[in-house]
């Protein structure tokens, strides 16, 4: 799967529209995900995941930025996350199924948020960005 | 059987009854036409999917969305019966359609995105919970009767 000229402007003019909001959209999808697939809950039993939760929106912050930086170097994502892979499959070793519920939540976050944004043409290019995205946290599990 | 509470039930009901179905059907077949392009493979008598804009006006793909959900609202009129309400169309889509039920689930996320984009903040996480239930509960009594 491949990111088209076309795909990688819409996902940069996206997190371009978000802006500053993306540590929210970031906490919101955790909470979406939470709530809606309580199974991804195992992977933080160390969190608070009550309402509100300070941890739930420090870790969206970081899942955003992550998301963001990916977007700005969009051209080069596995080089961008190449860290972040490492730590996936070293220590974190988060299910790959996983990466496309949290997927899921956060295009739900941006339609919720901003339908406007969410063109279908839009909606496939992000779907296919937050999957490339997954494909690289998970690229070095075995 | 599958366990609703109360509470699920009323988001379900709740929100479908603010939905326009045919609205609703257009919208979500077509995305999923656009977003998993290879979904079009059951479609080749459609005409036009060439493009996202003839995908979305394309009058086969607004009538057959409009089908699908229809289908949709009857499972929301027989939630503690799904199974055996879809074990014809189940039947249908296995023997004669012959679509993957990877499909259902890939079109309920799609569904899921469009209920979202039209409802805004009533799309709560309870809500996107439960109708995320929802669809898999339509997708797997549809799978329910594959051989």
């Amino acid at each position: 799967m491949v990111l088209s000229a076309a795909d990688k402007a819409n996902v940069k003019a996206t997190f371009g529209k978000i802006g500053g909001q993306a540590e929210e959209y970031g906490a919101d999808a955790l909470e979406r995900m939470f709530i809606t697939y309580p199974q991804t809950k195992t992977y933080f039993p160390h969190f608070d995941l009550g309402k509100g939760s300070a941890q739930v929106k420090g870790h969206g912050k970081k899942v955003a930025a992550a998301l963001v930086e990916a977007a700005n170097n969009i051209d080069d994502i596995a080089g961008a996350l190449s860290k972040l892979s490492d730590l996936h499959a070293q220590k974190l070793r988060v299910d790959p199924v996983n990466f496309k519920l949290l997927g899921q939540c956060f295009l739900v976050v941006v339609a919720t948020r901003n339908p406007s944004l969410l063109t279908p043409e839009v909606h496939a290019s992000l779907d296919k960005f937050l999957c490339a995205v997954g494909t690289v946290l998970t690229a070095k599990y075995r | 059987m599958v366990n609703w509470t109360a509470e699920e039930k009323q988001l379900i009901t709740g929100l479908w009854a603010k939905v326009s179905v045919a609205e609703c059907g257009a919208e979500a077949l077509a995305r999923l036409l656009i977003v998993y392009p290879w979904t079009q493979r059951f479609f080749s008598d459609f005409g036009n999917l060439s493009s996202p804009t003839a995908i979305i006006g394309n009058p086969k793909v607004r009538a057959h969305g409009k089908k699908v959900l229809t289908s949709f609202g009857e499972a929301i009129k027989n939630l503690d019966n799904i199974k055996k309400c879809f074990a014809q169309l189940s039947k249908l889509h296995c023997d004669k359609l012959h679509v993957d039920p990877e499909n259902f689930r890939l079109l309920g996320d799609i569904l899921i995105i469009v209920l979202a984009a039209n409802h805004g903040k009533d799309f709560s996480p309870a809500c996107q919970a439960a109708w995320q239930k929802m669809v898999r509960v339509v997708a797997h009594a549809l799978a329910h009767e594959y051989h």
